[in-house]
Parts: C-alpha cells; sequence; structure tokens
C-alpha cells in the first residue's frame, strides 16, 4: 500500500494561504495545525489570531477561532479559556502585536500562568502595515520608520520576549525556534507540541517565539531573507529553550 | 419576589448579576465603583463562577470579549476612565455582535476629574463612544431597585440582541442604600449556536470576529446592524411619564437627576405650577416619539442632568423647535438639589429665562 508523505492537516481547511511568497507565517500555521492534529484535540481547541499579516488565520485553520483586537489576545484567550476550561486556547501573535501594543496583555497572562499556548512569530517587522519598526527591529535595520537604521539611543534596544518572560513564574515553558531549515522545523514542531501539552496538562502558560521572514518588507527574495535571519536575527534572539518544568540545563 | 432587604447600589447590581445567571467576571478597581468588583470578587466562587481582576480596563474588556465569544453571559463594571479604555473593546463587542453588560457608574470628567458622581459620559454611551457605525443598549435607572431590575433586563436584552448593553448608573446611585427585592431569575440564556465552545462534533467552525475585508461585505454586515438597531429602537424604548397631561413646563431628567427633578415637580406643584417630569429610562434607543407629541401641548421644556448639556441634545431633536428647551446642570460631580432645580422652573414659569 502506498503511503502517503504529505497531507494536508485536518486542521488547515482546503485554501491556499494569501501570504507572501518566502513568508514563514504559512509553514508556522502548518505546524501548529500538525501539532493540534497529533494531540488530536481539534474538536475543542479555540484559537485567538492577532491584528497582523495572520489576521485571516481564521480562514485557514479548521477548528473554532476568535479575532482579538491588535495586541488583546491574551486576554481575549484568557476570557475563552475562564469559560471553557477544558479547551485548548492559544493565540497566535507576531511582534508588533505581542511585544509592542499587547506587551501588558502578554506579560499578565505569563505572570497569571493562564492556561493557554501562544506562538509568537518575530519577522522584526510590522508586516501588515508595510515594514514599519518593531519593538523587535535590529540595532541599524532599515524600516519605513526608522529610514536611517534603528538607534538604539533614541529608540532603546530590541526586546526579547522570550528571556523577559521567563522571569514570570507563571510561565512554564518558553523556547524561541525557527523555520529555517528542515532541522529547525521539527525542533519548532517539537516545541509547539510540547507548549500544547503544557497547557493541556494544566501547569500554565508557555510561549514559543518562532523567528520569521518577511521578505516583502525586508526588501529581500525569499532566500536572501532566510540568510539575513541566520545572520542577523539568530545572534541577537538566540534558539533554545528557556524554561521548562523539567528545569533547563545551563 | 422575595422579601425587602437594605442593600447599597453597586453590590445590588453585582447580586443581579448572580441572579441573572452571570457567572464570569472581569474587572479593574476604580471609584465608585469598587464595591462591584469586590461584591463579585467574594460572591462569585460561591456560585462557581468566575472572577478575575484584569491588569486594565482593556485586557478587562477583551476578555469580556473572549467569554462572550464563547457563549458565557459576562460582565464588566468600572467608572468614567475605565470605560474610555474599554471603548476600543466595546467597538469590536458591538462588531462581532456579542452580548455583554457593561457598567458604568459615572463620576465627574474630564480626565481624572473628580470620583463624585455625574453624568457627563452620556454622549460617550449614546453617541457611539468607541469607533464605528454602532449603539449600545443603554439603560438608565434611578434607584437602587432599577439598578437591580435593569441589570437582570440589561442581560436578556445582551442576549436577545446579541448586542453590548450598558447600564449607566452614577457615583450616587452606586453608593445609596434602599430596600430592594430580587426577582427570582432572568429568562435563561438563549441557546448560542454561534458561540466558540470548540467543535465538539460540530461540523463548521464558528468565528468571532468583526474584520470584514471587503468593503460590500462590510457594507452588508452594517446594514444588517442598522436593521437590528431599528428593531431595538420599536421594540426597547422605554420611558416615564409623571404629571404631563396637563404640564405647561415638562422636566426631562434620568437617573439620579430624575430623582432630584421630580422633587422640584412635586414642590412646584405644590405652588401652583403645572410641571411635569418625562423621564427616559433607556438612554440608546431615546425615546423622541414618546417625548415629541408633549412638545405641542408643553410651552417649555427644561432638561436636568449632571452635564454641561449632552442629554438636552436629545430633547431639543425630540421637540424639533416647537418649544423652547432649557437646561439646567451642575458640573464635575456636584449634584443639583430640588431647591436649584425648583428655581429655575420658577423662573421658566415666570418667563424670567432669557435664554
Ligand atoms: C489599535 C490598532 N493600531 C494599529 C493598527 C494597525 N496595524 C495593523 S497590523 C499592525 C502591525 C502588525 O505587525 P506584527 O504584529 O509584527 O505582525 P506581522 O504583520 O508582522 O505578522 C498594525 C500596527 C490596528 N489594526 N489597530
Ligand atoms: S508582508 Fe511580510 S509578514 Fe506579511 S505576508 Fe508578506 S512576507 Fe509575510
Ligand atoms: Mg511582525
Amino acid at each position: 500500500m502506498a503511503e502517503i508523505a504529505f497531507a494536508r492537516p485536518e486542521s488547515l481547511h482546503d485554501v491556499p494561504f494569501h501570504y507572501c511568497p518566502g513568508c514563514h507565517h504559512g509553514i508556522i500555521h502548518r505546524l501548529v495545525a500538525e501539532v493540534i492534529d497529533e494531540l488530536k484535540v481539534r474538536d475543542r481547541t479555540i484559537g485567538v489570531v492577532p491584528v497582523g499579516c495572520s489576521v485571516l488565520a481564521y480562514n485557514y485553520f479548521n477548528f473554532d477561532t476568535q479575532e482579538a483586537a491588535h495586541g488583546r489576545a491574551p486576554a481575549t484567550a484568557t476570557g475563552v479559556k475562564r469559560v471553557h476550561p477544558d479547551s485548548v486556547v492559544f493565540t497566535y501573535q507576531g511582534d508588533g502585536d505581542l511585544a509592542s501594543i499587547g506587551c501588558a496583555e502578554i506579560v499578565h497572562a505569563a505572570a497569571r500562568g493562564e492556561k493557554i499556548t501562544t506562538v509568537f512569530v518575530n519577522n522584526a517587522i510590522y508586516g501588515m502595515t508595510g515594514g514599519q519598526m518593531a519593538p523587535t527591529t535590529l540595532p541599524e535595520q532599515v524600516t519605513v520608520t526608522s529610514p536611517y537604521g534603528r538607534d538604539p539611543e533614541k529608540v532603546g534596544m530590541p526586546i526579547r520576549v522570550c528571556e523577559m518572560l521567563a522571569t514570570l513564574d507563571g510561565a512554564k515553558f518558553i523556547a524561541r525556534v525557527a523555520v529555517n531549515n528542515p532541522a529547525n522545523m521539527a525542533k519548532a514542531k517539537a516545541a509547539i507540541k510540547k507548549a500544547f501539552e503544557i497547557q493541556m496538562s494544566g501547569l500554565g502558560f508557555a510561549i514559543v517565539e518562532v523567528l520569521s521572514t518577511c521578505p516583502t518588507n525586508w526588501g529581500m527574495t525569499p532566500l536572501e531573507a532566510v540568510a539575513w535571519l541566520e545572520k542577523n536575527m539568530m545572534p541577537y534572539y538566540p534558539l533554545g529553550i528557556f524554561k521548562t518544568p523539567e528545569g533547563v540545563a545551563k | 419576589m422575595a422579601e425587602k432587604i437594605l442593600m447599597k447600589g453597586n453590590e445590588a447590581i453585582g447580586e443581579a448579576a448572580v441572579v441573572a445567571g452571570c457567572r464570569h467576571y472581569f474587572g479593574y478597581p476604580i471609584t465608585p465603583q469598587s464595591e462591584l468588583i469586590e461584591y463579585m470578587a467574594k460572591r462569585l466562587p460561591q456560585v462557581d463562577g468566575v472572577f478575575l481582576q484584569a491588569e486594565s480596563e482593556i485586557a478587562a474588556i477583551n476578555m469580556v470579549y473572549g467569554a462572550a465569544g464563547a457563549g458565557a453571559r459576562v460582565m464588566t463594571s468600572s467608572s468614567s476612565p475605565g470605560i474610555s479604555l474599554k471603548q476600543e473593546g466595546i467597538s469590536y463587542i458591538a462588531g462581532a455582535e456579542l452580548p455583554c453588560v457593561i457598567v458604568n457608574m459615572v463620576r465627574g470628567g474630564p480626565g481624572l476629574g473628580s470620583i463624585q458622581p455625574g453624568q457627563c459620559d452620556y454622549f460617550q454611551a449614546t453617541k457611539g463612544g468607541g469607533h464605528g457605525d454602532y449603539h449600545n443598549i443603554v439603560l438608565v435607572p434611578n434607584s437602587v431597585q432599577e439598578l437591580v431590575d435593569y441589570t437582570i433586563l440589561a442581560f436578556e436584552l445582551a442576549d436577545k440582541y446579541r448586542n453590548p448593553v450598558m447600564l449607566l448608573g452614577d457615583g450616587a446611585l452606586g453608593q445609596m442604600m434602599e430596600p430592594i427585592a430580587f426577582p427570582q431569575g432572568a429568562a435563561a440564556a438563549p441557546a448560542k449556536p454561534w458561540a466558540t465552545t470548540g467543535l465538539r462534533g460540530r461540523k463548521e467552525p464558528n468565528v468571532i470576529n468583526s474584520l470584514h475585508i471587503q468593503a460590500p461585505d462590510l457594507e452588508k454586515h452594517n446594514i444588517h446592524l442598522q436593521a437590528k438597531y431599528k428593531t431595538i429602537r420599536e421594540n426597547e424604548t422605554r420611558w416615564e411619564t409623571y404629571k404631563t397631561d396637563d404640564a405647561e413646563l415638562v422636566l426631562v431628567a434620568y437617573g439620579i437627576s430624575a430623582r432630584v427633578a421630580l422633587s422640584a415637580m412635586e414642590q412646584a406643584r405644590a405652588a401652583g405650577m403645572k410641571v411635569g417630569l418625562f423621564r427616559p429610562i433607556t438612554a440608546w434607543p431615546f425615546p423622541y416619539e414618546a417625548l415629541a407629541p408633549l412638545a405641542g401641548k408643553a410651552k417649555a421644556f427644561l432638561a436636568v442632568e449632571l452635564s454641561a448639556g449632552q442629554m438636552v441634545e436629545d430633547v431639543r431633536l425630540a421637540v424639533n423647535g416647537a418649544s423652547p428647551v432649557y437646561h439646567y446642570g451642575r458640573l464635575g460631580g456636584m449634584i443639583c438639589s430640588p431647591k436649584e432645580v425648583l428655581g429655575e422652573v420658577t423662573k421658566i414659569m415666570q418667563g424670567k429665562e432669557g435664554k
């Protein structure tokens, strides 16, 4: 019997993504969908999607979703989870959404140990609105609102979300991953799966930051974008697990 | 109806919410409504409910969005500065057509203002507040018993129309103690097949959303909302009249001001002046059609409110130039006395009001 090597996860609708060529949002959606399928929780999953390029994620995910206001997904997800404690609730958020306008909501969801999972897509830029500076934009990085390059003297250094949230007791699992090559994709999926399992075992808050590309607003080809991510983002945003219930070997 | 008990306004709202079947509350402390959040903190765990103190009013209203979208009867409460922070979420809730109850125990403004009672958030409550073409249903009780009755009604209307309902009170009503009785319960929440509960066997996913990225789709959604608002106007407009039949001067007042105006009216009657009172119970929808016919009969109208003149604009719309419309208000957290209102009434009746 022939084996199916690649099939659409049930947790994804059979529609094409609207993302630009080389954008990692589509890959990350797929990983989330595969994890939900594998955990067999599609029937009780409620996704909360952000304002950003993934604003239409509710058209892609084949389970219940809520579209939250910009940055407020962790609060919205809190409301959902408190009504249906037996459900599996996650937020999917960009870096502008999570680390800028929604900074308070993510910090407090983590501090409360809210039993939700956050998938945080860091592409160092505001993709949807046309490439403005994000709190995660790297020093010297040129964007349309940092046309001379991000000047840390004036606007500070980029926020490392995982490291910041790792100080909070309520956050039980924190990892930073990338999907720049197949090996990292496998690690990313494993981290996302773990983050859902942490929620399902009732331990507390879990977040996976995924370093991601925005070829369009970075002004690069998809391949250049991956190379730029590896050369510039990875050194400042080191991959790894920052916190697990089992403890992290230092 | 059970026997009467003595209760503070803010706490009465909390118990009424519990009677109405509300089991989820998200809020942030602010004077003069803190007794309400404190009551919910104590009471909801006793009925297996969820009380959560949010990190801000912004978070609280977005928790309400999530919980309402998940199918719960849910409430938040605040006072003026906090309600300003909730406006973004209220607009999303209206757009996504989610039922919820928002309590505003108004205090003097603008800015940090004062902690004393005001009615200066009328525009915000009835004319939008947040962005977009939407309306809250706005109930304006004038006693602790009405706080109870209209809190329960608020949950029923919210579910009936899938619309945010605001209970617009003020610091005085919240602090006031009066004997009240609680009804046995509210109409049970209707089935919510649209709620995001997780699929749980359902074939098509539910989506809670206020985004309609194509303009023709958004126009269609807005036309649907407007049709709903029309139905609400036709069916849910509420008001009360006192001695307006032979009134030469009609006072128009809501909430705490209606009580002051009622006393002034009685004193005026005792002095032989033909004065009546028109009291809106829904500030949105405003009872224009009920007020308009009085314009042909009464010689003048006097809006009494704790603001520089907000509801008076709706009175003018209803009266539509048929009679003069005057305004009397105290500002910044000051309450007007019946004597002051009687003074205004006397001036108008004697034709000395020059405005
Ligand atoms: C309150 C509010 N402010 C601003 C916007 C405009 N806006 C939409 S998306 C966005 C930034 C999104 O960037 P990010 O979260 O990094 O997501 P990405 O598009 O990069 O995936 C902004 C500022 C908005 N929709 N709402
Ligand atoms: S603009 Fe950037 S983040 Fe948005 S879809 Fe295109 S590549 Fe992806
Ligand atoms: Mg981004």
